[in-house]
């Protein structure tokens, strides 16, 4: 086997903005059943906590190619 | 060639995984690389098309028109005018609607055919947009409380007193002022490269797989073409909804500098 160990890192750091970003949509969708016509407003912010959540991810994406192995 | 490595073409040639080093591309002319060329390309294409759209402007739009309109009342409505506050918005529409589709016609690059490739892959591209972002939200704060009451309105929550404030204080600055750029450019930027590998991934694996010779690993390789197909579609997707972050998150960050003490 060979690889980057970075890479293994990189999966478990999926686990918790998967998760996170399932919790939030899923608030998100009773939101909307609950009330349709907030539907616009819940949207933007579901979005930004969405992104905010992914971000953690995103910033070991970068870091999983950048430092050595 | 063993059988442990399933991903070795057996036709002699090596099937090399893609890396970050698929996005070094070879320069066209000089030093002028490909990534140059779609920037460059996407602000005719930007200025073009809104050119075309607004230049016989008439009371009932016409289909251009209206196409236009709708991206512009976009960002001016729901990214603008619901985050900055309806009274100081309109100053920064012309640089949140530039950013947007600027962003957007880059972003889409990568799923065009024989351009496929998101400029904003490349990340030294998007400093200088996360640069201006910052810059303007910090610009438009001290424009509204001064320097030293901007730094006050941002690092201090108001309603917070005591030694709490200790604590506070630095990590708001850290959060507010110093990371933020950061996390523009990286959110982009990880988005972007993390999509476009994804995509080189399931392309050029299949292709190999599909060269191998060998049936099994040419139903994979079929397979990977399916889930590359898949994968384009969330690309698309993705690469819309990194645009549209991009620009809300800035008009949030002013809507914030300028917010009232309350």
């Amino acid at each position: 086997m060979e690889g980057s160990i970075n890479l293994v890192g990189l999966g478990l750091s999926a686990i918790g903005p998967g998760v996170g970003i399932g919790l939030i949509f899923a608030a998100f969708i009773s939101g909307v059943a609950r009330q349709p016509e907030a539907q616009s407003r819940l949207q933007s912010i579901a979005i930004l906590g969405f992104v905010l959540a992914e971000a953690l991810f995103i910033i070991t994406v970068a870091l999983a190619f950048v430092l050595p192995l | 060639m063993s059988y442990s490595q399933p991903v070795a073409a057996e036709g002699g040639s090596e099937f090399h995984a893609p890396g970050p080093g698929s996005f070094e591309l070879p320069p066209i002319f000089g030093d002028v690389t490909k990534p140059m060329l779609l920037l460059a390309l996407s602000a005719v294409l930007v200025f073009g098309f809104f050119y075309a759209a607004t230049r016989n402007a008439s009371l009932v739009p016409g289909r251009l028109q209206f196409a236009g309109e709708m991206v512009y009342g976009f960002v001016r409505n729901t990214m603008a005018r619901d985050n900055i506050g309806s009274e100081h918005y309109m100053k920064f529409v012309p640089y949140l609607f530039t950013l947007f589709t600027f962003i957007l016609v880059n972003n889409y690059y990568g799923v065009i055919p024989f351009i496929q490739f998101p400029s904003f892959s490349r990340i030294g591209f998007i400093v200088p947009l996360a640069l201006t972002s910052w810059l303007l939200y910090i610009g438009a704060g001290i424009w509204k409380h001064g320097a030293l009451g901007y730094l006050k309105h941002a690092t201090m929550p108001s309603g917070v007193k005591g030694p709490i404030l200790l604590l506070l204080v630095p990590l708001e600055f850290f959060s507010n002022i110093i990371i933020r750029p950061f996390t523009l450019t990286l959110r982009l930027f990880g988005n972007m490269f993390a999509g476009h590998l994804l995509l080189i991934l399931f392309a050029t694996g299949g292709a190999a797989l599909l060269a191998s010779g060998n049936l099994l690993y040419g139903a994979v390789g079929v397979l990977s073409f399916g889930l590359g197909i898949g994968v384009s579609f969330l690309e698309m997707l993705v690469m819309f909804l990194q645009a549209y972050v991009f620009t809300l998150l800035s008009s949030m960050y002013i809507g914030e500098a300028l917010a009232d003490e309350h």
